[in-house]
């Protein structure tokens, strides 16, 4: 059953789980969501709920956007987000007008964060690719440079040659995640290990695609 | 990031003892073995004290049948049952690795008495 929450990367800390292992956790404030519109297959040609999330003063919405949360009934959000179900779902039931807290996920359940990467600018093959550099010092001339592109003989480089660029910035998903902990009065939701982007960034959190028990 | 704060504090323990480098110490440590648990005590020179807030752990040198043993316990961990100060040491640094490089009589830490 897909379900999913918007919420804002805190940071990282460390808890302690109930064996009292310290268990590396991002924090992130999940919701409270409310759904802005609901997709269905008569009229959209598939089912998802709108989510909206974070406050926005009404003079900062165009027209549009407020006519579109007028309909709703709902106050105007920052973010909004489509989440794919199918009919007939606990999550696909969920009225316009609807609530959506962090009490969605339990501890224990495993999730996939979606989130804007922190942009790392223009860089070499040694951050982009992982490809290694050469020696540092001993008369080296040759540091962290791109090295190689193929061979001679067919006069061109082949498309795909991973070179230096533009990284971060993109929408990357980390899949299988574990809920640790979900306070549900704090609107906070634990997740072990990290997630993409940087404090104070969107992320989106759905049950994850991938079963694991 | 005051969210993060109140997490952090709301996990730190209160019933540590107040101790340091050079101290002996006694740390009665949870162990789980075969769905039981037990209590296990680990007594030794402190080597250092490390980090700060919840992240902070503590490194405990003792000399078992003549090999040394380092254990490095996180301060706040709920696995701690207690920590026993046994003896002030009087050190002059806060990491005591040259502890390390004695042996016997070399490697004691004077008292420091109140």
């Amino acid at each position: 059953m897909p379900k999913g929450i918007l919420g804002r990367k805190l940071g990282m800390t460390q808890i302690f789980d109930e064996s009292g292992f310290a268990v590396p956790v991002t924090v992130i404030e999940a919701g409270p969501c409310v759904v802005v519109q609901k997709r269905t297959s008569e009229r959209d040609g598939y089912t998802a709920v709108q989510l909206g999330f974070g406050e926005q003063p009404e003079k900062r919405v165009n027209k549009p956007m407020l006519g579109h949360f007028k309909a709703a009934g709902v106050k105007p959000v920052r973010h909004l987000q489509e989440i794919r179900v199918e009919a007939g779902e606990a999550f696909a039931d969920l009225e316009v007008g609807a609530q959506v807290r962090a009490d969605v996920f339990s501890a224990g359940e495993y999730v996939d964060v979606s989130g804007v990467t922190k942009g790392k600018g223009f860089a070499g093959t040694v951050k982009r690719h992982g490809f290694s550099r050469g020696a540092m010092s001993h008369g080296s001339m040759y540091h962290r440079r791109v090295g190689s592109l193929g061979a001679t003989d067919p006069a061109r480089v082949f498309p795909g040659r991973r070179m230096p660029g533009r990284m971060g910035g993109r929408r990357r998903t980390i899949q299988g995640l574990k809920v640790v902990r979900v306070d549900a009065d704090r609107n906070l939701i634990l997740v072990r290990g990290s997630v993409p982007g940087a404090r104070g960034s969107l992320v989106l959190i759905r049950e994850t695609v991938k079963h694991k028990s | 990031m005051d969210v993060i704060r109140e997490l952090e504090q709301e996990q730190l323990r209160r019933d540590i003892p107040e101790f340091g480098p050079g101290d002996t110490v006694r740390v009665h440590v949870k162990v789980i073995e075969a769905d039981r648990e037990r209590i296990q005590v680990f007594e030794g020179v402190v080597l250092r004290r490390s980090g700060g807030g919840l992240r902070e752990t503590f490194t405990v040198r003792k000399v078992s049948q003549g090999v040394g043993v380092e254990r490095t316990f996180p301060l706040h961990s709920p696995r701690i049952d207690k920590i026993e100060v046994v003896r002030r040491g009087r050190v002059r640094r806060a990491r005591l690795y040259y502890l390390r490089d004695r042996i016997g009589k070399a490697a004691r830490v004077r008292e420091r008495r109140a």
